[in-house]
């Protein structure tokens, strides 16, 4: 599910990306080396714990292209942080410690929203993977905290006992175990980077709305061509599989009729699969039933109407039926799959849905290939 | 508005004997599942919780049990087929599930 909440930070990143800035904190003289540091490290600041990196609260062209840490980072898709202690403007020991995941976006989220606040930020090192996901996984967990407080000397830095955490931490981080082993008080911040600063002016309250996730018409939208591209394999596959089946029969027919044919082929099934992945999630709230494959094949269903009686212009039994058995169980399926990234699913939710909607679209996908295989069989014998 | 997936399949248990009103339930969950009800936790609204855990893990009581996992269909039949817990995703596929 979980980057179900990253949902979030990936909204604002996409967002935010037309505004670029591109700014230094600090004086040249104690600027660190470009070549060898991010652009969002300015310099080094002295505390009683030693040196800590104090690092920009602008996000810079480089950090929206992710160029910066691409070149450092250890695969392709995470950008890490190196874990440990950070500062942004000019804190002191009774500034507030912010903790967050060392996932570049996430780093990058909550620095960007501390602007003109001076406070400390503790990375975590949750491999490069977002607070929500790490919680879950418990990478983002008691333990590693407790291990972050006592390695980066925080405690002779602040004199104040007090962490903030990002809420949706919460699932990895036991805050009575975290007060146990550090004397460190956890408390548990908004849900949104974005509202940090009320939080702040709200003497540490989050109100209700700062706690809840919530998942709009938008942050669908913005999900929808990862769905999309998640079965962009299996669409080129068919495709090709068409192309070769077209030129199979397509006896002395030239390239541009077999790819045509071949695209004829193809089309219910694009549409079968933009149903499933894009439109059904986007008016989601709108479809009937709580089953994501329900609405997955209601969908799924009217787009074979559509296709046979609209695009087609057939009232054939013969291919109705294997449309109508294969097209929805298709959708039904892939909207199956959008169930991880909303944000008010559960695991017994989804193993509930599961045990009815996967046997019903395997039996009916089966069904409907079985008859386009004997059909097949037929009119190329007879 | 808030959406509610299926009603009544939750593992969400909640003890009141156990409760001492401390709060931290009402203050970690995404899904405003809990209340205060005077000196006592109550579940306000059961079929919002999306199994996250961090009600129990924040519950230095003992009051809350809920059996935590990734509400995603995705992470879980891939999970299945290799024989793996269904995780986040993370860092493995393309899926949506992951961040
Ligand atoms: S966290 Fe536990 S003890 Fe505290 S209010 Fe909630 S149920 Fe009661
Ligand atoms: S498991 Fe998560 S969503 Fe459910 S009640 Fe607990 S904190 Fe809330």
């Amino acid at each position: 599910m979980f980057l179900n909440f990253s949902i979030l930070v990936r909204y604002n990143f996409n967002k935010e990306r037309i505004m670029v800035k591109s700014k230094i904190c600090c004086t040249s003289q104690d600027r660190i080396s470009q070549k060898t540091s991010p652009k969002w490290y300015c310099c080094t600041i002295e505390t009683p714990g030693g040196m800590v990196p104090k690092i920009s609260t602008n996000l810079t062209l480089s950090d929206y292209l992710g160029s910066a840490m691409a070149r450092s980072s250890i695969n392709r898709k995470h950008y890490h942080i190196r874990p440990g202690l950070y500062a942004t403007g000019n804190p002191d020991k009774n500034s507030f410690v912010f903790v967050t995941a060392n996932y570049k976006l996430t780093f990058d989220h909550l620095r960007k929203n501390m602007k003109g606040i001076d406070g400390w930020i503790l990375v975590l090192d949750t491999e490069g993977i977002n607070v929500w996901c790490a919680a879950g996984k418990g990478t983002f967990g008691t333990e590693e905290l407790v291990k972050q407080v006592e390695q980066t000397g925080i405690k002779e830095i602040v004199s104040h006992r007090k962490l903030i955490l990002p809420q949706l931490g919460a699932p990895g981080v036991a805050a009575h175990e975290v007060k146990k082993k550090t004397g460190f008080t956890v408390i548990y911040g908004p849900v949104r980077a974005a509202d940090i600063p009320l939080f702040l002016t709200n003497e540490l309250q989050s109100s209700g709305k700062m706690r809840e996730v919530s998942f709009h018409v938008l942050d669908r939208l913005i999900l929808t061509p990862i769905e999309l591209a998640g079965t962009l394999k299996y669409c080129v596959l068919l495709f090709i599989f068409f192309i070769i089946y077209s030129w199979i029969l397509a006896g002395n027919a030239s390239f541009s009729q077999v790819l045509a044919k071949a695209f004829h082929s193809f089309l219910p099934f694009l549409g079968a699969v933009l149903t499933g992945t894009v439109i059904v999630p986007v008016i989601l709230p709108f479809i009937p039933g709580k089953a994501f494959a329900l609405k997955g094949w209601i969908g799924g269903i009217i787009w074979a109407a559509i296709y046979l009686f609209v695009i087609r212009n057939t009232f054939a039994w013969i291919v109705i039926v294997p449309y109508g058995l294969l097209l929805p169980a298709l959708s039904a399926f892939l909207a199956m799959n959008f169930t991880g990234a909303t944000s008010y699913t559960s695991l017994s939710g989804v193993l509930h849905e599961m045990k009815y909607a996967l046997p019903f679209i395997l039996v009916s996908a089966g069904a409907g290939i079985s008859f386009f295989i004997v059909i097949a069989v037929i009119q190329n014998l007879v | 508005m808030k959406q509610r997936y299926f009603k009544n399949v939750v593992t969400l248990q909640y003890n009141k004997d156990n409760c001492t009103g401390c709060g931290m339930c009402v203050e970690v969950c995404p899904r405003g599942v809990f209340a205060m009800n005077g000196k006592k936790a109550i579940i306000n609204d059961r079929n919002a919780c999306i199994e996250c855990g961090a009600c129990m893990k924040n519950c230095a009581f003992n009051a809350i049990s809920v059996r935590p996992g990734v509400g995603c269909a995705y992470a879980i039949i891939m999970g299945r087929l290799k024989g793996t817990e269904p995780g986040c995703g993370c860092g493995d596929s393309s899926s949506a599930c992951c961040g």
